[in-house]
This record gives structure tokens, C-alpha cells and sequence, in this order.
């Protein structure tokens, strides 16, 4: 019946929306039973502002899994900063941390002033101004929330990063492609590229300030490299058959890649400033999507060479590949987290296409998601979520799940569907 | 649908024959997985050695509408599907190759991309390779029969373009094709 209500609801979006507004809503479709339990109490003067700050906090800290935030309703107080609080009332509703705040206008833009309690110390663990123009207050939010999460989990908030994805309409040859980036929370998206041919596998470079994608734009496969903030763009690869799943090494001067001009899919490593190519694999069977470890030192990717796709490690300092999955008999597109500790993957069980990860040293996989159709797994820069695509109804929507499978969420979008999500780095 | 157009005898060449045992042969070494919950490369090898027992089965007596246009228009079939987990050629759409490998043979000029495209399931840029696996399959069987290399390109759209949506088979069976596009 959920699911009903859920497709009924994306039906009714696909009729109501208007332009190519590609933003996406989220969904929290698990909480985790270990989040901890905080309060964001509505920021006084907040109603004057475009933005609902502390709802956008609110929701922030909801989605990594990692808290239970206290529904409005349920407060007993609001207080606006933290002489205001009395922390009794707090810990009556189990409240372990305390969020607060004011924000009023300061020139032309805002004045947020923001604070995080202890509740059970009854004590002010973090006090700060920000300032932010209009267009800004989500982002303003975002880092309020970054500060916050940090402060409490000791992992760096991601909150303030951005992804790139994919959407599609249409069938066989009549289709329509694009890719957007977006905040991490699916809001403020940006058209970088619309086509009537295929784009897929976009790529983060580690500055974050451009994608390498491949784009079927001349009818035949291509990769490009395009700059965010100016739209410039050069072509990287066009060699005859696959150029493909381009990804940067983590010092952003090479390029890893597959192209299949000598035959079948073999990885390559290309050297973006002289074009110099390095061949990785060589052998009769598909080798594609190469990850890099993120010392560098190591390249992660998809081979049939065993018969079945799964994953090998090819190390640069010895040149030797070695298999690292071996449950079940397919296992692909793999992710480093960025530990490098464990990766990130596609697998197929008796229950379909799904996210797992597999620790490194144990060699134990586990599946995280539980939808079926899953594909494209990318890891947000702290390691805490994994974004992928997957189905929902009849259409592509984008899932994640944080990295121990604990709780999960949903940004459908509201036209066509929607794949191929890759979590930018760290943008500040 | 055209998997199920009528199929009349014609007379076979000898060509035909070497070149089917050349394309099971190659099916052989290199399985086509679109994603099967069970499939393994071994049943793929597998299925692609029966294959070539079944294509010699039916090879003898089966010949297509699209093997007659021997004049000089291009094929009216120009989309041929395959089955799960495959790349082998499947026996009704021989003929349909063969008309294709005429045309191209008695038109030096004429030049046709062959798209790969597989089903939905599995990782995109794998499938990528899997599409393109399938599109050479066909290439090796049109060079086979004579038709220069440089008439054909062979470009996978993986499962990129699907020609059905939906996830049931009969939408996957739609989409695992290679089309001649001229």
C-alpha cells in the first residue's frame, strides 16, 4: 500500500511539474535504531526568512543516519540560545543534544547565530555567528549542520558537498538525456550537459571543480572533461569502440579509463596533461570500471576473466592484480571508502542487484541496500553514506544508505528517471 | 514484433556454414552476461557450443523473407535479439545477417553501424562491454560471409537506449539486440 501511495505521489509530481526543474525530494525510508536522539529548535526570527534554517538542519541530520531529531510538536520549549535552555525539560524527552538559534536580516543579507548543547552535561559545546546572503541560506544551513555533526560524531560533515547524476526520458531512440549537479540534499540543481544521445559515468575531479563524463553526443562514445564554473570543456578520449567509466586519480593528474580500441575493454591510464596512455590489463576478457585506491597507489575494477564479473586490484608498485570478491558470481563497480578500509559494490544475490560493502582485511561482504535493482554506487568524502540508483515504481530514482546499513533515504525526482549519482569531494 | 515473422527455405551456401561454426566458436569463448540471477560463464560457454549444434540443425532447411531482396535495397529487418546471458546468433535470424551480408557485399559503398544494446540489469558500463561483445558477434559473422571490414562499426549504447521499459522479461528480451543502422 506504501509503495501504492508512492508511486500514486510520483505520478502525481510527473503531472504537475512544469519545467525541466530536475530537483530532487528525499524520502527517509529507514532510521537507524542507534540514532541519537538531538532537538533543532526553530531559530526565533526564522519565520522571516526564505529558508527554513533550522528545518533544513533538521533534515540534514536526519538523513546521515546518525540522528533521531525530536519532531516539532514535542517540544516543550523553544528557547534561542543557550541561557534560555532548561535542560530538565530536554532530558525528559531523552534529548542527548540541543541545537538553537536566532537569525534576523544584517544589510542585505542574514545574521545566524547558532548553538549546540549537551544536554546531560548542561553544557555549550559549540557558539557561532554566520552571515549569508539570501541565495545562500542553504548553504549557510549546511554548514551550520557540517559544524554540528562534527562536533558530536568526530567524523567531518559532508553535508555541504554536492552530487552529479544522470536523468533520462524517453525510449529507444527517441530519448532525452542531461546531467545536473545538485546539493547533497538534491536541492540547487544546475544543468551542465543535455543530449539527445546517452551520458553516463560522471566523475568528480578531486578539487571538485570539474567532471569527466562520457557522452554519445557525436553518436559514438566519448569522454570529456568540462570545468563547473566556466562550462569549458575539452575531449579527453574518442577512440573507436567504448571510451568509458573515467575516473580521476586522486592527485587529479591522470585519468584512469576503458576503452575497448584494441579488441575488448582493457583499462588504460591516461596522463591528462601530455595525453600519454599507460595499458593496465591485457587479456581477452572485459576489464572496465577502475576505481582508485585513494593513496593512488592502487587501481580497483571489473573483470570476467574468472568467467562472471568481479572485482580485481591492480597494484602500480607491483604491477600484480589479484581478485578480492569471491562471494557470489557477480561483483561490480566497486568504490574505495575513503579509508580505503573497505569497498563499495554492486552484487547480485537471489534478491537482486544490491549495494554491499566488503571489508578489506576480513574479505566479509555485506549487503546494505534493500531495494533490487540497485546500480552506481558512490561513497560521500567522510564515508558515512553511499548513493546509487535504483527503481522505484517503473522509474529510476536515486537511493542511499548510510555505510552500515543502518538507515536509508529516497530523492526521487520528479520527471524521468534518474542514475548514475557520484558524490563530489569535499568542496571547502 | 518481429521475432516471429514467417521463415520460407532457401538454399544455403557453403559460406553460410563456415561461418556459423565460426561465430559459435567465438560465442564460446566469450559469454554474454545481461545479468541472469543464476548465470555463470560456464553456462554461457556452454550454451554457445550447444548453439552451434542446434544452428547447423535448423540451417539446413530455414531461409527468411529478408534473405530475398538481392537487389540493391537495404534489408527491411535491421534489428536482430538475443537471448539471456548471449551472444551467440540465434538460428531465425540468419538469414536475416545474411541478406545484410549480401547487401553490404554488393554495395562497396554502403557502410552500417552495428549497435550493441543489452537489458537493464547489471552495472552500465559493464553492460557497455557486454553490448559491444554482442555487436561483434554479428560482425564476425557478416566478415565471415565476405563483407569488407571497412563497411562496418561496431558501437555499444550498453543499456543506454532501451527499445522497452519495464522490469519483466518480456521488455529485457527487446532490448537485448544489436541493430543495423545505415
Amino acid at each position: 500500500m506504501k509503495a501504492l501511495m508512492t508511486s500514486w505521489l510520483a505520478a502525481m509530481l510527473l503531472i504537475f511539474s512544469t519545467l525541466a526543474q530536475a530537483n530532487l525530494t528525499i524520502e527517509i525510508t529507514r532510521g537507524s535504531d542507534r540514532a541519537t536522539p538531538v532537538a533543532v529548535v526553530p531559530f526565533a526570527g526564522g519565520d522571516a526568512l526564505p529558508e527554513d534554517v533550522a528545518q533544513v538542519i533538521h533534515d540534514n541530520l536526519e538523513r546521515s543516519g546518525y540522528f533521531d531529531p525530536l519532531p516539532h510538536r514535542q517540544m516543550l520549549d523553544r528557547p534561542s540560545e543557550s541561557g534560555e535552555v532548561r535542560y530538565g525539560d530536554w532530558r525528559a524527552l531523552d534529548v542527548r543534544y540541543l541545537v538553537v538559534g536566532r537569525a534576523s536580516r544584517d544589510g542585505n543579507g542574514y545574521r545566524l547565530q547558532y548553538e549546540l548543547m549537551d544536554v546531560s552535561g548542561e553544557r555549550r559545546m559549540l557558539g557561532e555567528v554566520v552571515t549569508s546572503s539570501e541565495g545562500e541560506l542553504r548553504g549557510a544551513a549546511h554548514y551550520i549542520s557540517d559544524q554540528i555533526f562534527e562536533a558530536v560524531t568526530g567524523i567531518r560533515g559532508a553535508f555541504s558537498t554536492r552530487i552529479a547524476y544522470v536523468t533520462a526520458q524517453g525510449v529507444g531512440n527517441d530519448m532525452q538525456f542531461a546531467l545536473y549537479v545538485a546539493d547533497a540534499d538534491g536541492r540547487n540543481s544546475q544543468q551542465v550537459l543535455s543530449s539527445r544521445e546517452p551520458i553516463l559515468s560522471p566523475a568528480w575531479s578531486p578539487d571538485g571543480g570539474k567532471l569527466a563524463y562520457v557522452s554519445f553526443e557525436t553518436e559514438r562514445p566519448a569522454i570529456y572533461i568540462q570545468d563547473l564554473a566556466t562550462g569549458q570543456r575539452a575531449r579527453a578520449t574518442s577512440f573507436e569502440g567504448i571510451n568509458g567509466a573515467p575516473a580521476w586519480s586522486p592527485d587529479g593528474r591522470r585519468l584512469a579509463m576503458s576503452l575497448s580500441k584494441d579488441g575488448q575493454p582493457e583499462i588504460y591510464v591516461m596522463d591528462i596533461g601530455s595525453r600519454d596512455f599507460q595499458r593496465i590489463t591485457n587479456n581477452s576478457s572485459i576489464d572496465t570500471e577502475p576505481a582508485w585506491s585513494p593513496d593512488g597507489r592502487s587501481l580497483l575494477f571489473t573483470s570476467d576473466r574468472s568467467g562472471g564479473p568481479q572485482l580485481y586490484r591492480h597494484d602500480f608498485g607491483s604491477g600484480q592484480q589479484e581478485r578480492l570478491t569471491f562471494t557470489g558470481n557477480y561483483n561490480a563497480r566497486g568504490r574505495f571508502a575513503p579509508d580505503g578500509e573497505a569497498i563499495f559494490l554492486i552484487h547480485r544475490s537471489s534478491n537482486g542487484y544490491q549495494v554491499a560493502r566488503q571489508d578489506l582485511d576480513s574479505g566479509r561482504l555485506v549487503v546494505l541496500s534493500e531495494s533490487r535493482w540497485d546500480e552506481s554506487p558512490s561513497v560521500s568524502p567522510n564515508g558515512t553514506m553511499v548513493i546509487f540508483a535504483t527503481q522505484q515504481g517503473n522509474s529510476g530514482v536515486l537511493g542511499a544508505v548510510t555505510a552500515d546499513g543502518r538507515a536509508s533515504f529516497r530523492l526521487p525526482s520528479a520527471q524521468g528517471d534518474v542514475r548514475e549519482p557520484a558524490w563530489s569531494p569535499f568542496l571547502n | 514484433m518481429q521475432l516471429k515473422r514467417g521463415l520460407k527455405p532457401y538454399a544455403r551456401t557453403l559460406a553460410v556454414a563456415l561461418s556459423l561454426a565460426f561465430v559459435a566458436g567465438c560465442s564460446s569463448s566469450g559469454g554474454t552476461q545481461d545479468g541472469s540471477m543464476d548465470g555463470t560463464r560456464g553456462g554461457a560457454a556452454g550454451s554457445g557450443v550447444a548453439g552451434s549444434g542446434q544452428v547447423g540443425g535448423t540451417g539446413l532447411g530455414a531461409g527468411g523473407t529478408a534473405g530475398q531482396q538481392a537487389d540493391g535495397r537495404i534489408p527491411e529487418q535491421r534489428t536482430i535479439y538475443f537471448e539471456f546471458d548471449s551472444d551467440r546468433i540465434r538460428s531465425e535470424f540468419e538469414p536475416v545477417l545474411s541478406a545484410h551480408a549480401r547487401y553490404l557485399r554488393s554495395n562497396g559503398s554502403a557502410r552500417v553501424v552495428l549497435q550493441g544494446h543489452t537489458d537493464e540489469r547489471g552495472t552500465r558500463e559493464y553492460n557497455m562491454a557486454l553490448g559491444e561483445r554482442r555487436a561483434r558477434s554479428v560482425e564476425r559473422f557478416l566478415s565471415v560471409q565476405g563483407v569488407s571490414p571497412s563497411q562496418v562499426e561496431v558501437v555499444s549504447y550498453g543499456e543506454e537506449r532501451p527499445a522497452a521499459r519495464g522490469q519483466n522479461e518480456e521488455a529485457y528480451a527487446q532490448n537485448r539486440r544489436v541493430v543495423f543502422a545505415y
